[in-house]
């Protein structure tokens, strides 16, 4: 009774995970999907791509060696009748071994944490990128469940749609009006929240033209998955061209239309030719107390400044 | 007046879906037939004297575990119908509301009401027999603990059937979390479940912090103590500290939306951040709480399995301890996107990486115990060797997501996902089954059979890669989390269809070890274990299993840190301890008062969630009258007489 179901789990068992390795190699083949993290198309994304492969071979330096050393000593010390490896009932402890595998550890996770200090420094989300050209800002507010971005330079506005110049900064100033969500094109780089109160300052670049998705990353509540844009990066012409397009064929966003627009529910693909005064400042802010935002200590050490509105009047044409 | 009742049993009911009619269905049939099968064989006076009303600390921790077993269910039933959800796209079988239901009473069941209650159930039955203890410190205390928590859950699981379940994510980020988004009673539910089962918690980590510090048996010095008492020991300091931020932060955001209060919310000047600061100042080292005693079980189950001390007692100590002190300093890297700036990140990226190095250290003790061992291959051992490679590599993805820079693209992404699932069921779920395989003879006297366990063994092990090793995969696609759909355009499917047959697999592995117990419950007289099963090393296996009442018919000596092996080593030279004499036991009586307190918390609790006040106060005034009550019980205790314990333990041992 005993032995059969015993010899068939010694069949099934390195059946399946032979089944299994060989699944985890040819998925990543198979999937249609692209690693979009792996494959930045930006400098910003780039540094965030070498970062994390930089961290995984410093991890992988101590883990794998220590994988192989645990499959080996389980299998060396089985208890086996026969089995004439030492056997050392007593055997707990040894300054030497001990002092050893507290120093690697301490080595590796000192290493990484210089790497780490000196890309946080590098990569924080609201320093200025090094480049001969002036960055466009772009104005993103989070909605239930839509994404508003506004062009203050040149008077327009999309819903669910981004459309940036290759080859030059783009700055984003975010905020929302709705619950924190997360601004996130991870083939340019790595995302941000959003968050009401606040206005929060990102810079990412596209080196290429090309078409990228964007998404919401945090938790908003019911249509959440539906807070998905495309981004065009085309070269500076085609970008102009579109802003006249767009100035030229779409209907201007008022105040009354973005009342609508920032109730819950999902939307469609929407341009504007242009865009209430002020709009942005207007929504970071919606809840302030006597002149104070909630966030006005914490938004200083990251650079997001209050941003008064002669700032929005200057830039908003 | 029928159509008002009916009105009012339409929002009291949660209806419109076929899903929660098969819930209310089920749930009605199982009360009806517990209540037969009660009643039938006359077993009412049985379940009030020894399990209602009992403060036996072995009693309470085995219903602690049932009770965990259960959420399990529940929890497991909520992840296998978000993987069906997610595993095609555009898939129609939750909708997004209902999606976000099960996703949020997902997290917090698993952690709060399985995770917690199975560490809780774990440390009442082994840490007095483990340090020579008759009881815990508390023993009235103790049985509240586990009523509150057991109401708590039960508060927090009617949401299902009735009003409605919170919907905001396991740890109801405001504004999501207030009345604006969340007008119904489901969040109620999550504040009160949690609130009332969080004092149950506190208590229990004061209980066992007190109990380790005052009842360990003469000789055991602090550095003698076996390391499942040093890990409960650390785990019950985090909880000293964190729960209290926890109870706060609920009482605010319940402030918030009963009260009109603006602690969360913008207007009035509020702040969101300010929740999810404290949030994670619990939540964070929440997940320490729950994975060290499993480092606990796992030093234990190494050393017995490898007939072997266990290597290096005093940088396990040190490294435990260490853990529980950095585990306050790294909640922020919850929120590294948040624009705290690059100091902020930069301080707290370090110190979330600094708890690499003590766990490292952790598993190179384990590996070392097992060199130049004799490694026997039972199920607790087999789970815990499946634990170390799998806790390595969900350690590594920790590591690179503490990476703040490279969080900017892991965050909120499935990376995450696949990673903290690594790490607790690696670590914590993987912790508490060898536990209970370990410690299951010293419950129930019996041991199980290991044929479906080893099936179990396997279907969660390959299941967990199969599942999660795809989720880091999506996650670089970037699929973020908590998504109720998505597009056939996004090429996530394939990953995502496998991820869900893996959680199947571990659902499958579920059942075996619900077959296994029920075997071994139906097979329990030919299973018999004796005092010492696996030939254990610390004292719980010097007494018969399961252990009698009083645990210790002579109080036992602790001066070893395996004193039951070296007691073996030096009976087998024939050096047998003096007879000691027997005296007689000083033991806590039953109380029905935690019992009939906790039903109080439950109507308390109830009331607030609906908002009715009278009902809410009745609930307190009736916690306020258990709690004079109990002031003025003046027969709390007995001795159990010394014959009555020759006979105990002639029955027992003549059994073994």
């Amino acid at each position: 009774m005993n032995k059969k179901p015993r010899s068939l789990i010694r069949i099934i068992i390195p059946v399946v995970l032979t089944l299994v390795t060989i699944a985890l190699i040819v998925w990543p083949m198979l999937a249609g999907g692209q690693y979009v993290v792996l494959d930045p198309k930006g400098p910003i994304g780039a540094s965030q791509r070498d970062l994390i492969v930089i961290s995984t071979i410093l991890c992988a330096v101590v883990i794998v060696p220590v994988l192989i050393l645990s499959a080996v000593i389980v299998w060396r010390y089985r208890d086996k009748p026969d089995n004439k490896s030492a056997y050392e009932p007593n055997w707990a402890h040894s300054t030497k071994a001990e002092a050893i595998w507290w120093t690697i550890p301490i080595i590796i996770i000192g290493l990484l944490a210089i790497v780490t200090i000196r890309y946080t420094y590098d990569l924080e989300p609201s320093k200025p990128m090094a480049s001969e050209k002036a960055p466009v800002t772009i104005q993103v507010s989070s909605l239930d469940w839509k994404w508003l971005f506004m062009y203050p330079e040149q008077g327009i506005a999309t819903v669910n749609t981004l459309n940036i110049p290759a080859d030059r900064p783009v700055k984003f100033e975010l905020t929302a009006d709705s619950p924190m969500n997360s601004f996130w094109i991870p083939q340019l780089g790595g995302q941000i929240y959003t968050m009401s109160g606040m206005a929060m300052t990102l810079y990412l670049q596209a080196d290429h033209e090309g078409q990228y998705w964007g998404s919401g990353a945090n938790f908003t509540g019911e249509h959440f998955a539906q807070m998905r844009f495309d981004v065009n990066a085309t070269s500076e012409e085609d970008f102009d061209k579109w802003v006249n397009e767009v100035k030229q064929q779409s209907q201007p966003l008022t105040q009354e239309m973005y009342k609508t627009l920032a109730e819950p529910g999902t939307s469609n693909v929407a341009y504007y030719s242009s865009f209430p005064e002020g709009l942005f400042q207007d929504i970071v802010t919606k809840y302030v107390v006597d002149g104070q935002s909630a966030h006005s200590k914490h938004g200083e050490a990251s650079g997001a400044k209050e941003i008064t509105t002669q700032d929005v009047d200057k830039s908003a044409n | 007046m029928l159509e008002r009742l009916k009105e009012f049993a339409s929002e009291f009911f949660v209806t419109g879906d076929p899903l929660i009619y098969g819930a209310d269905v089920a749930i009605g049939i199982t009360m009806i037939t517990i209540v037969a099968v009660l009643t039938y064989f006359k077993k009412w006076g049985w379940l009030w004297r020894n399990w209602l009303t009992t403060v036996d600390h072995k009693k309470i921790g085995i219903m602690y575990i049932i009770a965990s077993i259960i959420m399990l269910f529940r929890g497991g039933v909520d992840a296998l119908m978000m993987r069906l959800q997610l595993a095609m796209p555009n898939m129609d079988f939750l909708h997004p509301e209902h999606y976000n239901q099960v996703f949020t009473t997902h997290g917090t069941i698993m952690i709060l009401f399985m995770a917690m209650p199975f560490m809780f159930g774990l440390f009442n039955v082994i840490v007095p027999l483990q340090i020579g203890a008759r009881d815990v410190a508390f023993p009235f205390l103790n049985a509240l603990s586990f009523w509150l928590f057991f109401l708590g859950a039960m508060l927090f699981n009617l949401s299902f059937v009735i009003g409605g379940s919170p919907d905001a994510g396991w740890l109801s980020y405001p504004p999501l979390s207030e009345l604006s988004h969340s007008p119904g009673v489901g969040q109620n539910f999550y504040i009160w479940g949690i609130q009332i089962s969080g004092i149950g918690s506190l208590a229990t980590g004061i209980n066992f912090l007190v109990t380790i510090i005052k009842m360990r048996a003469p000789g055991m010095k602090w550095m003698k103590m076996p390391m499942f008492t040093w890990s409960v020991f650390s785990t019950c300091i985090i909880i000293l500290f964190a729960f209290p931020i926890l109870t706060v932060t609920l009482a605010l955001l319940f402030l918030d939306r009963f009260a009109g209060a603006h602690f969360f919310t913008l207007d009035l000047g509020g702040n969101p951040m300010m929740y999810i600061n404290l949030i994670w100042m619990w939540g964070h080292p929440e997940v320490y709480i729950v994975v060290l005693p499993a480092f606990g079980v796992f030093s234990e189950i190494v050393s017995t399995f490898s007939k072997k001390k266990l290597f290096g007692y005093k940088s396990m100590v040190f490294a435990m301890l260490i853990i529980s002190f950095l585990s306050f300093f790294t909640w922020a890297h919850h929120f590294f996107t948040m624009g705290s700036g690059a100091d902020v990140n930069a301080f707290f990226a370090v110190t979330t990486m600094l708890i690499a190095i003590p766990t490292g250290v952790k598993i190179f003790n384990w590996l070392f115990t097992m060199y130049r061992g004799r490694i026997s291959m039972a199920t607790p051992m087999l789970w815990t060797i499946a634990f170390i490679p799998c806790f390595i590599v969900g350690g590594m993805t920790g590591v690179m997501l503490s990476v703040a820079p490279a969080d900017f693209q892991f965050h909120n992404s499935y990376f995450l996902i696949a990673h903290f699932h690594q790490v607790l069921i690696g670590g914590v779920a993987f912790g508490y089954f060898a536990g209970l395989y370990y410690w299951w003879p010293k419950m129930f006297g019996f041991k199980l059979e290991e044929k479906l366990g080893k099936w179990a063994f396997w279907l969660w092990n390959i299941g967990f890669y199969v599942c999660f090793m795809p989720q880091y995969a999506v996650g670089l696609m970037g699929m973020t989390r908590r998504l109720s759909t998505y597009g056939w355009d996004t090429g996530w499917w394939e990953l995502n269809f496998v991820s869900t047959i893996g959680a199947f697999l571990m659902g499958a592995g579920f059942l075996f070890q619900v077959a296994q117990i029920a075997d071994g419950i139906r097979k329990y007289k030919t299973l018999k274990a004796s005092g010492d099963p696996w030939g254990g090393r610390t004292l719980e296996w010097s007494i018969p299993s399961p252990a009698p009442e009083y645990n210790f018919a002579v109080t036992p000596r602790g001066d070893d840190i395996d004193e039951w092996w070296e007691e073996k080593e030096r009976r087998a030279k024939g050096i047998y301890p003096p007879e000691q004499p027997l005296e007689p036991i000083h033991m806590p009586k039953n109380s029905a008062i935690p019992f009939i307190m906790s039903i109080f918390w439950f109507i308390a609790g109830f009331g607030f969630v609906f908002g009715w006040l009278w009902m809410a106060i009745l609930g307190l005034a009736g916690v306020g009258i258990c709690m004079i009550a109990r002031s003025f019980s003046y027969d709390t205790d007995y001795y159990i007489p010394v014959d009555e314990i020759k006979r105990t333990e002639a029955s027992l041992r003549g059994s073994v």
